[in-house]
C-alpha cells in the first residue's frame, strides 16, 4: 500500500467541493439541467459520466506521449466516445427504463465539456495516478451536484425520492420543478447557496489569518 | 478651516429636485388600489383577506431577510414590497391556499426583485413574476375560480389547506367570463363586468373601481397615461376588427377590455415605471405590443387569459425599446446621436 501524498489527496478532494465542476466551474450544464427531474435519472447520469471520465482520463494520461499535440482534441474525443458507447449499451442492457428516459443525453456525454476539459487541462499533463484521482474527484463532485438537483426537484415536483412517495396523497406537486424552468430555478438557487458558503468561508479564513498575524 | 464664498453655490447633480419620493408614490399606489381591495373583500369575504395577507407577509418577510441590515429600515418602509405583495394578491384566485399565496409573495420579491439588485433594477414586474411562478407551479389551484360569495364569513376550505397540500374546494366553483367566452362562446352582461360581480381573480373583477383608482394616480401624476391608453385602445381596435369579421366567435371590444385582468394589468402593472420604457415613443410602442399580445393570446392561444404573459414579454423588450427611442441629443446630427 502506497501512502497518499498531500498533493494526491488534494487532487482527489478538490473536485468534490472547492472546484466542484458544477457549482464552481459551471461545466456540464446540459445534462445538469436536462435529466435531473428525478433522483434516479441523476444517479444514472452521474454514474455514466463517472465511468466515462475516469476511463478516458486513465487512457489519455497513459497515452499522452503518443498523442500528437496538433490533433489532441480529436484523439480525446475518440477516447471519450469509446467509453460513452460502452456506457450507453451497458445502461441499455441493465436499466432500459432509465436509459429510455435519459434518451439522447447519454450519447451527448461525449460533448460534456467537463470531460473534455479534464483531459485537456489535467489528464494530458499528469501521471496516470494523479489523473485517475482527479477524475474520480471531479466525477464524484459532478454526481453530487446532479443528485442534489435531482433530489430537490423530485421531492418538490413529485413528492417522492427515488420513486418512493414521501408525503401523503394530499401533497400538491410543484409542477414547475419537473419542467425545464424548475431545473434553471433550482440550479440558480443552489449556485447562490454555494457562492454564499464560499464567501462566508473566505471571510472566516481571512479572519483566522488576521488573528494569527496579530498573535505573532 | 475652509472658507466658502457665499456668492458661489457649489452643488453636484442632481440639481433639479422633485418632491416625489418612493414612499410617497407607493402610498399613492396603495391608496389607488384600496377601492379594489375593499371590493375584493366585499365580494369574496374572509378568503380575500387571508390570501392578500399571505402575499403581503411573504413579500415583506423575504424583503426583510434578504436586505442588508443597514438598509433594512429604509427599504422595508418605502412600501414597494407592500405594493408588490398587494398587487400579486389581487391577481390570484380567491380560493387559493394561503401557503401558495405566501410562496408567491416570496418568489415575487426574491426572484422578481432582490436577485436583480433591489428596487429599480428588476427587468420584470415582480408581482407578475410571482404570479407566473404560481401558475406554472400549481396550475390546478391557480385556475380554480369561485363565484363571489356575497358574505363576509366566506372561507373556502382550500384557502386554509396545510402547507404542501390542497384541500378539495367546498365552495361554488364558476368559470371566469373569459373562460366562458373561450370554451363555451358565452358572453357576460356588460354591467356585471363593469361592477365586478363575476368569478375571477380578487382584484380584476370590477372595472369601475380599477378605473377610479387609476384616475387618482393619473391626477397625482404617478403614471404615464400613454401606457394604459395605448394598451386599451390597441386591444379595443384589434378585438373590434376581429368581432367585425365574425361576431359570434370573437368577443366585442368592450368585453375584451372589461373582462379578465386587462384593466388591472394595463392600469397598475404595465405602468410600473421600473419595467416600462420611459420615453414617450417607447411607452406607445410598449403599450401597443401589450395590447396586441393580449388579444392574440386570448383569441388564438390555448389560454383564456394572456395579460400576464403579454406584460412580461413586453417587460423583456422594454430595455430594447428604450434604447431605440432615445431622443436626439440637442446639437448633434441624427447619425451622431445613436
Amino acid at each position: 500500500m502506497v501512502k497518499a501524498s498531500q498533493q494526491e489527496y488534494e487532487e482527489l478532494i478538490k473536485g468534490i467541493w472547492r472546484d466542484n465542476p458544477v457549482f464552481a466551474q459551471v461545466l456540464g450544464m446540459c445534462p445538469m439541467l436536462a435529466v435531473t427531474n428525478s433522483a434516479i435519472n441523476a444517479i444514472a447520469m452521474g454514474g455514466a459520466t463517472f465511468f466515462v471520465l475516469v476511463g478516458s482520463s486513465f487512457l489519455v494520461a497513459a497515452f499522452k506521449s503518443w498523442i500528437p499535440k496538433q490533433v489532441r482534441i480529436s484523439c480525446f474525443i475518440i477516447i471519450i466516445a469509446t467509453f460513452v458507447t460502452v456506457a450507453d449499451y451497458t445502461l441499455l442492457a441493465l436499466i432500459p427504463g432509465v436509459h429510455k428516459e435519459l434518451g439522447a443525453f447519454i450519447p451527448l456525454i461525449v460533448a460534456n465539456c467537463l470531460i473534455l476539459g479534464r483531459q485537456e487541462a489535467f489528464a494530458s499533463k499528469s501521471t496516470i495516478r494523479l489523473a485517475l484521482l482527479d477524475a474520480i474527484g471531479m466525477a464524484a463532485g459532478f454526481m453530487l451536484a446532479l443528485l442534489m438537483l435531482g433530489a430537490v426537484r423530485e421531492i418538490l415536483g413529485d413528492g417522492a425520492l427515488f420513486g418512493i412517495k414521501l408525503f401523503g396523497t394530499q401533497f400538491e406537486p410543484w409542477v414547475i420543478m419537473i419542467l425545464p424552468p424548475g431545473g434553471f430555478l433550482t440550479l440558480g438557487l443552489l449556485l447562490l447557496l454555494f457562492n454564499w458558503l464560499a464567501v462566508k468561508r473566505r471571510k472566516f479564513l481571512d479572519e483566522v489569518i488576521k488573528a494569527e498575524r496579530g498573535q505573532s | 478651516m475652509q472658507k466658502h464664498d457665499p456668492q458661489l453655490l457649489l452643488q453636484h447633480s442632481p440639481i433639479l429636485r422633485h418632491d416625489k419620493t418612493t414612499p410617497g408614490v407607493m402610498l399613492d399606489v396603495l391608496l389607488a388600489l384600496s377601492p379594489v381591495t375593499i371590493a375584493s373583500i366585499w365580494l369574496f369575504g374572509l378568503s380575500a383577506i387571508v390570501v392578500l395577507a399571505a402575499c403581503i407577509s411573504g413579500a415583506a418577510l423575504t424583503e426583510y431577510f434578504f436586505t442588508p441590515t443597514s438598509k433594512r429600515r429604509r427599504i422595508l418602509l418605502d412600501g414597494s414590497g407592500l405594493t408588490t405583495g398587494l398587487l400579486l394578491g389581487l391577481t390570484l384566485p380567491p380560493a387559493l391556499p394561503a401557503w401558495m399565496a405566501f410562496l408567491g409573495g416570496v418568489v415575487a420579491i426574491g426572484l422578481g426583485k432582490i436577485i436583480w439588485g433591489g428596487l429599480g433594477s428588476n427587468l420584470f414586474n415582480p408581482a407578475l413574476v410571482g404570479r407566473a411562478f404560481l401558475l406554472a407551479t400549481f396550475p390546478n389551484a391557480m385556475t380554480t375560480w369561485v363565484e363571489p360569495a356575497g358574505s363576509f364569513w366566506n372561507l373556502p376550505s382550500s384557502t386554509l389547506s396545510l402547507p404542501f397540500t390542497l384541500d378539495e374546494l367546498d365552495a361554488v366553483s364558476g368559470a371566469t367570463p373569459l373562460g366562458l367566452m373561450k370554451f363555451e362562446q358565452q358572453g357576460t352582461p356588460f354591467l356585471e363586468l363593469f361592477l365586478g360581480n363575476t368569478a375571477g381573480s380578487l382584484g380584476e373583477t370590477s372595472g369601475l373601481l380599477l378605473i377610479l383608482g387609476a384616475a387618482y394616480l393619473l391626477l397625482r401624476g404617478d403614471m404615464d397615461w400613454r401606457i394604459p391608453v395605448g394598451i386599451l385602445l390597441t386591444a379595443m381596435l384589434f378585438s373590434g376588427a376581429l368581432s367585425l369579421v365574425d361576431p359570434t366567435v370573437y368577443p366585442t371590444p368592450l368585453f375584451s377590455v372589461f373582462s379578465g385582468g386587462l384593466l388591472l394589468g394595463a392600469l397598475f402593472m404595465a405602468t410600473d415605471p421600473v419595467t416600462s420604457p420611459s420615453t414617450p415613443t417607447g411607452a406607445w410602442l410598449f403599450a401597443i405590443g401589450i395590447g396586441v399580445l393580449v388579444i392574440l393570446i386570448r383569441v388564438f392561444g390555448g389560454l383564456p387569459e394572456g395579460v400576464m404573459y403579454a406584460i412580461l414579454l413586453m417587460n423583456a423588450a422594454s430595455p430594447l425599446i428604450e434604447r431605440f427611442t432615445q431622443p436626439r441629443v440637442f446639437g448633434y446630427d441624427r447619425e451622431d446621436s445613436s
